[in-house]
Parts: C-alpha cells; sequence; structure tokens
C-alpha cells in the first residue's frame, strides 16, 4: 500500500495510434502518445491503480501509478575509450611529445 | 472551460485563440493583409529596448559572462592550417549563466513579462536548455512553471541529456511533463495553457529573442574594452534561429560589423518525428533537423510570426558531425582545461575549422557554452549512442551517417565546416512564404518583405517568384 501524499510517478496514454495527428510519420503512426509526470498522490493506492496525483503546481493529473519516490538513474554511462585517445593525441600535437616532460 | 472537446483536432483547431490569450501579442497589428509583416515593428512594440533587458538581466544575475580566449585550442588548428592561417577563438562562456546556458537571457525577459503582466506561472515546451532556463526564472520571480519535454521512444528509453535536463527542472521547483515522441507535443501544450491559464514562454516572442541581444552586446563592448575591436567572425549554433538571430542584432545595436556565421550539427536523414530515429541521434538541438527547416521558414514555431529570423543576419551556415563535435569537446577538456556540454560546443567545432581559413591576426567567437554533468556529457551520450548499436570509431568525419556511426576524426585536421548552399534556402523561404498566404499578386512591401527576409534584393525576389 502506497499512502496518500506519498511522491510518485505517473503514467498514461493521451492518444492512441488512431487519434495520432495526420502528419506524423508510419512508425510513430503505430505506437500511442504517452505522458509522464510525478506529483503527490491523492488517495492511498498501489502499484498499477488508476490516481490522481496532485503535482507541484496544484494541477491534477490522471494515471497508472508507476513509482514511489521516482529517483534519477542517469549516469555518465559505460566508459568510451576513444576519448583517452583523443586526449593523447592533441596534447602530443600542442605540448611536443615524452621529450619534452620534465 | 474543462468541458470543451479534448481531441487532437478540436484542441488544435482552438490555437489561435490559446495562444492570444498566453502570449498578450495582438499578431495582428504586425500584419499587412498580405504575406509581409512588420518585424521591426513588432520587436520595439512588444519587445524592450537594450538598456531594459539588461537591467532585467543583471537584476537576476544573468549576462556578463566572460570571454575567454583559447590558446591551446588555437595552436591545434594552427597545426592543421597553412602558414600564417588560424584565427584566435574565443568563447563567450554563457555556462555560467544562473541555468547554464546562454538561454537564461531568453527567460529572463520572458518570464519578467509574464510576471509584469500577472500571470501566476508559465509554461514552456522544450526538451533543451531553455526548460532549465525558464525553471530558474520563474524559480527567481516566484511563478509557477511547467516545462513539457519529448523525451521517450515507444520502448520507454528516454535521452539521457533529456532527462538530466528534466532533473533540473525539477531541481529548480518546476513540474515535468514528460512525452513519448511525435510533434502532437503541442496538442498538450496547448491543452496545459488552457487548463491553467499561464503565460506561454514560447522560445519565439519578441521578449525571448530580444534577450539574447544582450549578448552580441556584450561581445562587442567586452572585446573593444580588451583587445580594442569588435570580434571579426561571429559563430552561433544554430537551431530553431533565436540564438544568432539575438546575437546579431545585439552586434548591430552596438555598431559591430562582424561576420555571422551558423553552425549546425549535421543530422540529414533523421526523422524528427520518428521514433525509430529518436533514440539514433547524439544530439538533441543545435542540430540540421530544427536549423534547416526553422531558417527556411521561421513561422513554423509555437507563435503566428517567429521573433527569429536567421536568414536576415546568416553570412554564411555551414554544419559539422557529431564525431567532430565530440572530438572537440574533449579538446576542450584537455588543452583548456574545461568541461562544457557537447550541444553547446556545435559552434565551437566549427569554429575550429572555420579558423584554419583566417589569418592568424584576425579573431573568431563562438557565443555560448553549456553546463555539463550526468546524462549530459560526451561520456553518457556516447556510451548512449553505442548501446543503441550506434558505431563509434575512428576515421574520416566525410563519411559519417546519422543515426549509424559517429565517426571520430583520426586527426584533427579532418574536422571540416560544410558549406550549406543559402542562397537554395533563400529561394525556399519565398516558395514557402507565397504557398501559406496564398499570394497570387504580391505587392510591393510584399517583395521588400521577402527581400529583407532573404538579404537580398527586390529583383532577387522578383525572378526567384517568376521562376516558381
Amino acid at each position: 500500500m502506497i499512502v496518500k501524499d506519498s511522491w510518485v510517478r505517473i503514467h498514461k496514454i493521451i492518444l492512441s495510434p488512431p487519434e495520432r495527428a495526420p502528419q506524423v510519420p508510419d512508425d510513430t503512426k503505430k505506437v500511442p502518445l504517452e505522458l509522464w509526470t510525478k506529483g503527490f498522490l491523492e488517495k492511498d493506492a498501489n502499484l498499477g491503480d488508476e490516481v490522481t496525483v496532485i503535482t507541484v503546481t496544484g494541477r491534477k493529473e490522471q494515471g497508472t501509478l508507476i513509482e514511489v519516490n521516482p529517483a534519477y538513474d542517469h549516469s555518465f554511462g559505460n566508459f568510451i575509450p576513444e576519448l583517452l585517445k583523443i586526449d593523447q593525441q592533441v596534447r602530443e600535437m600542442v605540448f611536443g611529445g615524452e621529450e619534452n616532460d620534465q | 472551460m474543462t468541458s470543451r472537446a479534448t481531441d487532437y483536432a478540436s484542441v488544435m483547431a482552438r490555437k489561435q485563440e490559446i495562444m492570444l490569450k498566453s502570449v498578450g501579442i495582438d499578431y495582428s497589428k504586425f500584419e499587412s493583409g498580405s504575406l509581409a509583416f512588420d518585424y521591426e515593428r513588432m520587436m520595439r512594440e512588444t519587445g524592450y529596448s537594450l538598456e531594459e533587458m539588461q537591467q532585467i538581466q543583471y537584476g537576476v544575475n544573468v549576462g556578463n559572462t566572460p570571454i575567454l580566449e583559447l590558446k591551446n585550442l588555437t595552436a591545434l588548428a594552427r597545426t592543421c592550417a597553412p602558414k600564417g592561417m588560424g584565427a584566435r577563438i574565443f568563447i563567450k562562456d554563457e555556462a555560467c549563466n544562473p541555468s547554464g546556458s546562454f538561454k537564461a537571457r531568453r527567460a529572463a525577459n520572458s518570464v519578467y513579462h509574464a510576471k509584469r503582466l500577472g500571470y501566476k506561472g508559465v509554461l514552456t515546451a522544450t526538451s533543451g536548455n531553455y526548460g532549465a532556463a525558464v525553471a530558474s526564472q520563474a524559480a527567481i520571480h516566484g511563478l509557477k512553471c511547467i516545462v513539457v519535454q519529448e523525451c521517450y521512444d515507444s520502448k520507454g528509453k528516454g535521452q539521457p541529456e533529456i532527462i538530466e535536463k528534466a532533473r533540473k527542472c525539477e531541481a529548480l521547483g518546476a513540474e515535468v511533463v514528460q512525452l513519448s515522441v511525435g510533434p502532437e507535443l503541442f496538442y498538450k501544450f496547448l491543452l496545459l495553457l488552457e487548463e491553467t491559464g499561464y503565460f506561454n514562454a514560447s522560445l519565439y516572442t519578441p521578449f525571448g529573442i530580444a534577450g539574447v541581444e544582450t549578448l552580441g552586446y556584450e561581445i562587442s563592448m567586452q572585446f573593444r574594452e580588451k583587445y580594442g575591436k569588435d570580434p571579426d567572425v561571429v559563430v552561433c549554433t544554430n537551431a530553431g534561429g533565436g540564438n544568432l538571430t539575438g546575437t546579431a542584432r545585439g552586434l548591430i545595436k552596438a555598431g559591430a560589423k562582424c561576420e555571422i556565421i551558423g553552425a549546425s550539427v549535421d543530422l540529414s536523414g533523421l526523422h524528427m518525428a520518428s521514433d525509430l530515429a529518436f533514440n539514433r541521434k547524439s544530439f538533441t538541438t543545435g542540430h540540421t533537423g530544427f536549423g534547416v527547416p526553422f531558417s527556411s521558414w521561421p513561422d513554423r514555431s509555437d507563435v503566428p510570426r517567429s521573433a527569429a529570423r536567421p536568414l536576415r543576419y546568416m553570412d554564411r551556415y555551414v554544419t559539422i558531425t557529431q564525431g567532430d563535435v565530440f572530438y572537440i569537446t574533449q579538446c576542450l577538456a584537455t588543452l583548456e582545461g574545461l568541461e562544457k556540454g557537447p550541444a553547446g560546443n556545435t559552434a565551437l567545432a566549427a569554429a575550429f575549422a572555420l579558423a584554419q581559413e583566417y589569418p592568424e591576426d584576425t579573431t573568431i567567437i563562438v557565443q555560448e557554452t553549456e553546463y555539463t554533468g550526468a546524462g549530459k556529457h560526451l561520456q553518457p551520450q556516447l556510451s548512449f549512442a553505442r548501446d543503441n548499436g550506434i558505431r563509434i570509431f575512428f576515421g574520416d568525419p566525410e563519411e559519417e551517417v546519422p543515426g549509424e556511426n559517429i565517426i571520430l576524426p583520426s586527426q584533427p585536421s579532418m574536422i571540416k565546416a560544410k558549406e550549406v548552399d543559402l542562397d537554395r534556402m533563400r529561394k525556399s523561404l519565398i516558395k514557402q512564404a507565397m504557398a501559406t498566404y496564398q499570394v497570387a499578386q504580391p505587392t510591393e512591401e510584399d517583395i521588400k518583405f521577402l527581400a529583407e527576409e532573404t538579404r537580398t534584393h527586390p529583383d532577387y525576389v522578383k525572378d526567384t517568384i517568376k521562376s516558381l
């Protein structure tokens, strides 16, 4: 049970494929237009329930409850070793090679 | 109001009514009745004077960012250039603004204006730095703020750069509404404007564009003070056109006569509204997907008449590859000790190549930088590309195919700025204007207007119309 006033994330479909704009490309027309937002849960509920949230601007939005205390999980990703090669290459071009090391 | 129809077609049909209420500008005042409209009068009567804008911006800690000379990057460019060539490269470090980019200037004016008109909140549709800028300014003024973003593909996979911007907006107190791919973002945006009655902090209103004039003006003043002259060349990253338009107008107001060069990342071949292509690009703005259509037809924005009209000011327009921009972003870190966001370095990558065309005693300035961090950094962006099956390798950037590979130049001398055919864009603008306003017989005023729009001569416009 997720209690009222918890900070949650909701998801909903706002346009189904047939309702999509005429100008969208075919691959996009095959899928719905989806929405995600966050807010305070209006009433106690469970994950997967249809709920209403009050957003930080005081607006109400309905959708499926998908996450409690939603976290940011973006990061610096996997390491890209090519960047080290760029470092070595341009430092050598501007400052010279090993013979210039003190 | 909630009882009104909310289907796509009904909401779009109410577009003009919603816009008028949310922007507070009656654009019809500036219309001629034909295709021409009075651009300068619109900028004068609905914008702010340069002095007023400086007061507004400096009052909220926006602007007066430093100009930095990139001596080591200049040295690298000179190793690639013929003897005696290689202009001195400078950047205006706009990442120093409160929200981490030059967009703070646009937002400062828009939000100030919203507050003055008594709106309770501001709404903006952007996946870019402008969202954070509006959120930051709304925070200072105690206004509510909603940012609507195009963020995920149909598998729920989001661009790391956009997710970071959502985090930043939320950190600054805004509500972020995230959507999957598609131009119907505008539909949800209109619904939200109608529901909240907030001000539409559009990127394309006169306040927003005029807000960038301070940037151009500062470049001239700071350069004169430090180096005794104006820069010879100013390079602007070009997407919706506001950055270039505002900067150029500010330079003109300072009396500077610099060459203005627009630069975009080449994403040709990727459809901007395609669900499948969405996560196959590494740049979410500053690319040809916006730069080319918005320059050749500015009035495709969320206001009836855009204040961003870059073809009026551009001397040259060049493209650069994704691999080039990532390479230069790494050079900036390793040679200058400056970590900045890749998208803001689009013009820098172009400037690195362009500098090699100019003698050593000339100066070239890139008029922006942007903040960097998790998601919004070359490391996660390249990692995301690799995870999505984009091949990343060293080679000739000339062979890069957007959506398939990112080619890091094997040598910095391989970074080339590719010329965009401005003549073609001018003709395209004239053609589009004639078609949009369905003008059979253009008036003298129309001809004069189109000559101004395309920076050409009335005879050029007449010849183009004849050839249509």
